[in-house]
């Protein structure tokens, strides 16, 4: 394993690490009154120099970002917090809230204070029932130690942090979706531009941020925005949490270091620690179900936005799902597919017929009913969805389009004769047990 | 739907919870509280009851149209009254992959209902990922976790609610 400091994890081995005096212990709360000494603008540049990029799923660079706020002018601002963490594969903002929640919210009032913003909302994924509990008696408890409220630390700064319950909708976590549903609607994406930075949630600027990004807030303004480039690559800041499942021997959270390798997180014995006995690797889902999937000789590759771009599929949002070699890759794509299709908001024609349609072509494969020309009807259909490649030429509102197309696409050219065989057998050749290794269950 | 009316108790406490949530929003803005108000509903009826969902609309300052549209489009907000228990099983790639399709259908067997119906006591759903992947596989009940599922700890699980 790459030696890497821990930014994020590193509290969550401590006893009641989600309590303000534990956090406190740790150092916490120290970067927000740094911060309170500097001006806004110190606090934007030195994320601008951390390399800080979006672990939600685009990787955008966060200083960059905020810098496309509007300075003065007379909306108020605002800042919405991504915590509808839905990506299929991604576990790692959950434990963020769980365990460390003031790391978070230390994060939430210097970027408050850096963009001059009064009022954050946190959106939260309405399953994390438990976790909104710990978040809102974090936020409680900030509130009654002077953080939020009328003045923050002492100085005159008012600031309301209130969190929201999603109630079932991955396309909430696109950002535009979220500012709708944050405004009482139905969860459906804006047209960009104009973008949210600039108009947002009613009307006003808008910053939308992850969890994970917020988290890394503190360290770079105690430490400083070189500091925390340098943990990274070039092009990119920091650790990164990856959330490694699926068939491998320990599945789980992970900080590491960005030029940690697909296969070294899946091998390493302080990581994945291998693949079952007797298998290897067959396919691997390196950013969350949709990004493109690696086939088993493309694993060399490291857990960095540029680097994983280069193979033409990106770094998401951490969810690395590891798929062994006695597992049928129709079966997978197939229930992928059907995610989409349950997701899609109906907005666009291109996803909401289309999605449906994925879905339908890969279960007649699947059970035996395929035709020859199924696999080119499919890609047709995923096409027009989204062409690939490259990402992002998707013929709707917004990403999830890209995202319903891409695992097709990439299934498809890496896996062909596997769908064929389908077809020329009529059964799934793993029919016995589709799923690989693990596929039973639990002994 | 049946109608499920408010008593004054619980109408007494809808709108004092209600008005604390409409602090944190701009003052013209009173729909935006629409999911808050809507998990808070569904929190002291147990469902999204039409007549709540009504009083929702009025108490929001928008039409009950677009009340309706968004209590249906969120997969959390039951419009029908839902089964005492409401269980979501995930079965997307990473719970799959440690078992889950056998795991719903053991419950479907075990309730004796197919994945999307309800009894008296109990909803089952099929459900997208929950974000329990490194301990798959994982269902809620009622929205509180369960990871590293056997058949026999769901077993133990569901004979052990009250």
């Amino acid at each position: 394993m790459i030696p890497v400091e821990k930014v994020i994890t590193r509290n969550w081995g401590t006893p009641q690490s989600h309590t303000l005096e534990s956090y406190r212990r740790s150092g916490g709360y120290r970067a927000l009154k740094k911060a309170l000494e500097m001006t806004p603008e110190q606090v934007t540049n030195e994320v601008k120099k951390s390399n800080l990029r979006g672990r939600g799923g685009a990787g955008f660079y966060t200083g960059l970002k905020w810098s496309f706020v509007p300075k003065g002018g007379p909306k108020p601002k605002y800042i919405a917090v991504n915590a509808d963490e839905s990506e299929p594969g991604t576990f790692k903002d959950r434990y963020i809230l769980e365990k460390d929640p003031h790391m978070l919210l230390e994060g939430i009032a210097i970027s408050a204070y850096a963009l001059n913003c009064h009022q954050v909302y946190i959106y939260t994924r309405g399953e994390f029932k438990m976790q909104a509990d710990v978040v809102d008696v974090a936020i409680a408890e900030a509130y009654r130690e002077g953080i939020f409220g009328p003045r923050m630390l002492g100085k005159e700064y008012p600031l309301d942090v209130y969190q929201v319950r999603g109630a079932g909708a991955y396309i909430c976590g696109e950002e535009t979706g979220l500012i709708e549903s944050l405004e009482g609607k139905k969860g459906w994406p804006r047209l960009k531009p104009p973008f949210p930075a600039v108009v947002g949630l009613f009307g006003s600027p808008t910053v939308v941020n992850n969890v994970e990004t917020l988290a890394n807030v503190p360290a770079i303004i105690e430490r400083g925005g070189e500091w925390f480039a340098a943990l990274g690559t070039e092009k990119s800041g920091g650790t990164r949490l990856i959330c490694l499942s699926g068939s491998v021997n320990r599945p789980g959270v992970y900080e590491v270091s960005m030029k940690t390798t697909v296969r070294d997180l899946i091998y390493d014995a302080e990581l994945g620690q291998g693949m079952p006995p007797g298998r290897t690797v067959k396919a691997v889902i390196p950013g969350g179900t949709s990004a493109p999937v690696l086939a088993a000789d493309e694993i060399d590759v490291e857990l960095e936005f540029e680097a994983l771009k280069a193979k033409n599929t990106m770094a998401g949002s951490g969810g690395v799902i590891v798929m062994d070699d006695s597992t049928c890759v129709v079966r997978c794509l197939w229930r992928i597919a059907r995610f989409y299709a349950e997701e899609s908001c109906g907005q666009c024609t291109p996803c909401r017929e289309g999605t449906p349609w994925q879905a339908r072509i890969l279960r007649r494969i699947e059970e035996g009913n395929g035709e020859a020309s199924d696999v080119e009807i499919l890609l047709n259909v995923a096409t027009a969805i989204a062409p690939f490649p490259p990402i992002g030429l998707g013929n709707t509102i917004c990403a999830l389009g890209d995202a319903a197309a891409l695992p097709v696409h990439s299934f498809v050219q890496k896996f062909r004769p596997e769908f064929e065989r389908h077809i020329e057998l009529g059964r799934c050749p793993f029919s016995e047990r589709p799923w690989g290794h693990f596929g039973g269950g639990r002994a | 739907m049946t109608s499920a009316p408010f008593s004054p108790e619980e109408r007494a406490r809808f709108d004092l919870e209600l008005d604390k949530i409409l602090t944190h929003f701009p003052a013209d803005r009173k729909g935006a509280a629409m999911l808050p108000a809507l998990h808070l509903l569904q929190s002291i009826k147990g469902w999204v009851a039409p007549e709540g969902l009504r009083y929702v609309a009025e108490k929001l300052e928008v039409s009950k149209e677009r009340a309706f549209e968004v209590a249906t489009f969120y997969t959390l907000f039951h419009t029908e009254k839902p089964g005492k228990y409401v269980i979501d099983v995930c079965t997307n790639l990473s719970c799959s992959l440690w078992g889950a399709e056998k795991l719903l259908a053991h419950l479907e067997k075990k309730l004796q209902l197919r994945a999307g119906e309800s009894s008296e006591r109990w909803t089952l759903r099929e459900t997208e990922c929950l974000a329990s992947c490194g301990t798959a596989p994982c269902l809620q009940i009622n929205l509180q976790h369960h990871e590293s599922l056997t058949l026999a700890r769901v077993d133990e699980i569901i004979e052990r609610l009250p």
